[in-house]
């Protein structure tokens, strides 16, 4: 393999690696659950993507073409979204505190039942 | 905005095209053999499972979905770098906030497109879409519905929802035709 592309590798999986990173800093660093939620679901999705280029242009430079990693972002990107905002809905269900200087508490609807369901019991 | 398909054994063909793509990713190949099964699976895996769907708006315009496309994933890469300095940023400057964005779209899966997006963009991630359609009694009025969003670092609602509203839901408007 050439030198320089070797950089390029390198310099792909640094980047990602360090995106994975700050999203876990800001996982241990922020003072609530719903700023937790911000780092893993933003800075990974970067990260990963870093991450699987290097991956897929090694294993191409390397030997057979491998566009497996392209799945793999694929399903990291649909998944990703919904994966979070199942959090955030159970976080709100169970009603966790936000720290105190949250705006627009009042915006968050309350608790939804089925009417219907209760009468008929 | 049009629910019914062309052709009635092809009733999601964008989805046939990803199954196909899919297929031959995970394979890796393009012989013969195996283009002729995902052409099968592209077909049947659609057919059988339309009928445990809710019929949902087709995509009319597939030029602006590409392009709609390219805008997330562009704006997926300065969400990630915003992210990132606010996060190493001083935690005090952070304004976190809950923001309720009027919803225009009425079906389920531009909706969810929109929220998906919205989680994927800069220092937003969407919570919940209320009022829940599948509690109001059938023959009601649809209801104005509500997306809202966890924001972490707020510095103008208005300009936000805006934002949101211009820059992903017109095009989704366009996309649907809805």
């Amino acid at each position: 393999m050439q030198h320089w592309l070797e950089w390029v590798i390198a310099f792909f999986l640094l980047l990602g690696g360090s995106f994975v990173l700050i999203g876990s800093i800001g996982l241990a660093r922020m003072p609530d659950f719903f700023m937790r939620l911000h780092g893993p679901t933003k800075a990974t999705t970067l990260g990963m993507g870093g991450i699987l280029l290097g991956s897929i242009l090694f294993f191409s430079l390397t030997g057979v073409v491998s566009l497996h990693e392209l799945l793999i972002t694929i399903f990291l990107l649909i998944t990703a979204p919904i994966s979070a905002h199942m959090l955030i809905k159970a976080a709100l269900h169970h009603k966790l505190a936000a720290i105190e200087k949250t705006q627009g508490m009042n915006n968050i609807p309350p608790a939804q039942t089925k009417t219907h369901d209760r009468n008929s019991q | 905005m049009r629910f019914k398909p062309k052709y009635r054994w092809l009733p999601a063909p964008y989805r046939s095209v990803t199954l196909f793509i899919v297929w031959l990713l995970l394979n890796q190949s393009v012989e013969v053999a195996q283009l002729c099964f995902a052409l099968v699976l592209a077909i049947l895996l659609p057919l059988l499972t339309s009928r445990f769907r809710e019929p949902q708006p087709l995509i009319l315009k597939p030029v602006l979905a590409i392009r709609y496309m390219l805008l997330v994933l562009a704006d997926i890469i300065t969400a990630n770098a915003q992210v990132a300095v606010l996060i190493l940023g001083p935690k005090r400057r952070l304004n976190p906030a809950f923001v309720r964005v009027p919803l225009d779209l009425k079906h389920d899966l531009p909706i969810t497109i929109l929220a998906s997006t919205v989680s994927m963009t800069p220092g937003t991630v969407s919570a919940e879409i209320y009022p829940d359609i599948t509690l109001i009694e059938s023959g009601a009025p649809m209801p104005q519905r509500w997306l809202l969003i966890h924001v972490l670092n707020m510095t103008d609602e208005a300009e936000l929802i805006a934002s949101i509203k211009q820059r992903y839901e017109a095009p989704l408007k366009e996309i649907f035709q809805c």
